[in-house]
């Protein structure tokens, strides 16, 4: 190794909380965009939730929230109806016969121009399959960062996005800037932010752009698409009632009784991490940074001790109800009511006291 | 054909414990591990490899101790293992990495002929990004699949794949041509214990080991903290609520009573859940 390849060691530490004036052809990037994950005709819904964090960036800046709809032809007017509705001010429309599903290539490709054209300061997409995906090929197509798997977004001071995700597989949070680059881009998973207000009526700015998209071009061809069956597919980042067991229930067959509590109250069962590597549930009713977020109105948690990994999959639900037979569990930190008692005794009565409950309720005439 | 395969060196973070008072991580003596979701990569490599013949080189980025991720991978089967290592990729983030990472494929290329296919892992239980594959494809101007749950055919003569790829709602069933980049959903298959031959020959087999130079890296501005557009301004715990979870008395009362109490507190906090719940479940 030459010296002259050792001298810029001595520095890199410096550079860290260093914001250098932006480099002149980045500083006409303005306002904040959303993909849309707009599949099949539906839109996943982690693009509203984006929409909504988008919106109060956006507000924080006093700069436009766009919306990037990309489809095949006639395919996107409901899609850019919805997005004004959940607040954004322009849609940026794509709409293109090689656009009709998803693809890695052309998606790349117009994600690149429209941001090349248009230049957004800000660029947020859903971590899911499809963001995941084509955000890792856009920031390195663009060489700017990107921040994955985001808890929290905001703004700074000096206009920064600050982007917070956990780190070291959830035991504790990063906040992470793109300060010297454009687009600041950031994924961030279903559920982590709320769904923003549907403001029926409320209308915007769309920006249609057209692009070259030969079919003989794009070597990557889809052969067919296999819809999951519905039945057992686990639906827990948008189920309104989860109970999900951990350690604390000792054995798979204790587990079932989380099942069955459920089942009575109508809504999806779950697991913390250990019980997937037990076997006890499958990988996709795991629920915690390393699984699913959830944010249901009511989340049962039996005996599960509350590590972070776990709580941040959960913050987000209306009312936590945790059952461990530790009172210093790490769990009622973040519970809203607790029972310290043996989860393996307290949910077969439970679920007995709520069966007699609503059987109760539902024999009773009407009373709405 | 040949097949490169990109792992990485983890700590296992099943064990990794923060200091209650300082915030930082605890390392020292948590134990590293090859990135779990590296395996099903490097098991279908393996796999390709068997049926069609040709070389699979495993080759990674990191400090010099994960050379012993390497030399695991090479008692699995693989033929061959490439370290790249050097002070001036410490604190690399994913476009760091991806540049590095995509110099030493193209040595790679240049000794050992190009490669048809590339694995990673879908991503680690570290950084848990998923960008560094991508990362790569984009690079070498790579076609890439990412999530691949089946590899449905590989045909070599007319360089072309075939892969069930997991998409929202479903599977997509997506055809391309070689070469091109892949990163396999977890579960898709078990990584294979290794025979006797190549746990000896592992131990015997000399980890190639490249710095930044040897692997024709001319601009360390793109390596390492100083080639990463992101930077990490805070690490923090996550505050504590302001008030603990209020508890349901238990002492001295049935498991009945306890019930009741709770769901009168549920009731209490959410008034119209119950409402909403009859309507779906009305069949109780």
């Amino acid at each position: 190794m030459n010296e002259k390849a050792k001298a810029p060691a001595a520095e890199p530490k410096s550079r860290a909380n260093q914001k250098k004036e932006l480099p002149e052809h980045l500083k006409s990037y303005k306002h904040v965009w959303v993909m849309l994950e707009l599949e099949r005709g539906v839109v996943h819904p982690v693009s509203w939730e984006l929409l909504g964090e988008g919106r109060k960036l956006a507000d924080q800046l006093k700069v436009d929230l766009g919306a990037v709809v990309l489809g095949p032809p006639g395919g996107t007017d409901a899609s850019v109806a919805d997005a004004f509705a959940y607040g954004a001010d322009v849609c940026y429309v794509v709409e293109n016969p090689a656009l009709v599903d998803y693809r890695n290539e052309p998606y790349t490709a117009v994600m690149t121009e429209l941001v090349h054209k248009y230049q957004p300061e800000i660029l947020l997409l859903g971590a899911t399959n499809l963001g995941r995906d084509l955000a890792g090929s856009v920031a390195t197509t663009l060489l700017t960062g990107l921040t994955a798997d985001c808890t929290e977004l905001a703004v700074d001071a000096d206009g920064s996005l600050a982007a917070t995700r956990p780190t070291f597989g959830g035991s504790l949070l990063c906040t992470i800037y793109t300060l010297n680059y454009r687009p600041q881009m950031a994924t961030m998973r279903p559920r982590v932010a709320p769904m923003p207000l549907y403001q029926a009526g409320r209308t915007g700015r769309i920006v249609r752009h057209d692009v070259s998209l030969p079919e003989d071009d794009i070597i990557t061809k889809i052969l067919a698409f296999l819809p999951d069956g519905s039945t057992d597919k686990a639906n827990l980042p948008y189920a309104d009632i989860v109970v999900a067991g951990g350690l604390g229930m000792q054995n798979a067959d204790n587990y079932l009784l989380v099942r069955q509590l459920a089942d009575v109250l109508g809504g999806e069962w779950g697991g913390s991490r250990p019980l997937v590597q037990k076997g006890w549930i499958s990988s996709d009713r795991q629920i915690g940074q390393t699984g699913k977020t959830i944010r249901p109105r009511l989340y049962i948690a039996a005996g599960i001790s509350g590590a972070i990994q776990h709580r941040v999959g959960v913050e987000g639900a209306d009312l936590i109800v945790a059952i461990n037979t530790d009172k210093n569990a790490p769990i009622f930190d973040f519970a809203h009511v607790g029972i310290v008692a043996d989860a393996a005794l307290a949910l077969p009565a439970l679920t007995e006291a709520f069966r007699k409950r609503l059987s109760a309720a539902a024999t009773r005439p009407a009373a709405e | 054909m040949h097949i490169v395969v990109c792992v990485k060196q983890v700590p296992d973070s099943a064990q990794i414990r923060v200091h209650p008072v300082t915030n930082t991580i605890m390392r020292q003596g948590v134990p590293t591990i090859i990135n779990p979701y590296d395996l099903f990569s490097l098991e279908e490599a393996l796999r390709l490899r068997d049926r069609h013949g040709g070389e699979v080189t495993v080759v990674t980025m990191g400090p010099p101790m994960a050379d012993t991720a390497l030399r695991k991978c090479l008692t699995f089967g693989a033929d061959r293992a490439v370290l790249l290592t050097d002070r001036f990729f410490a604190g690399s983030d994913t476009l760091a990495t991806s540049y590095a990472l995509s110099f030493l494929i193209k040595k790679v290329s240049e000794n050992w002929g190009a490669p048809d296919l590339i694995f990673c892992g879908k991503q680690t239980i570290d950084g848990d990004t998923a960008q560094v594959g991508p990362g790569v494809a984009k690079r070498l101007n790579l076609l890439q699949l990412t999530y691949v749950s089946k590899i449905e055919s590989f045909d070599m003569e007319a360089r072309e794949i075939t892969v069930d790829r997991r998409a929202e709602g479903g599977i997509q069933v997506l055809k391309t041509k070689l070469p091109c980049l892949i990163t396999m959903l977890e579960g898709t298959n078990d990584i294979r214990r290794g025979s006797i031959e190549d746990a000896l020959r592992g131990a015997r087999t000399e980890i190639i080991t490249w710095n930044a130079a040897q692997a024709g890296i001319t601009d360390l501005t793109l390596c390492g903290l100083r080639g990463s557009p992101t930077i990490v301004k805070k690490v923090f715990a996550p505050k504590p609520r302001d008030e603990k979870a209020f508890q349901i008395e238990v002492e001295g009362k049935s498991m009945s009573d306890i019930s009741d109490a709770l769901i009168a507190e549920i009731g209490k906090r959410q008034p119209v859940l119950e409402r909403d719940m009859l309507k779906g479940a009305m069949s109780y």
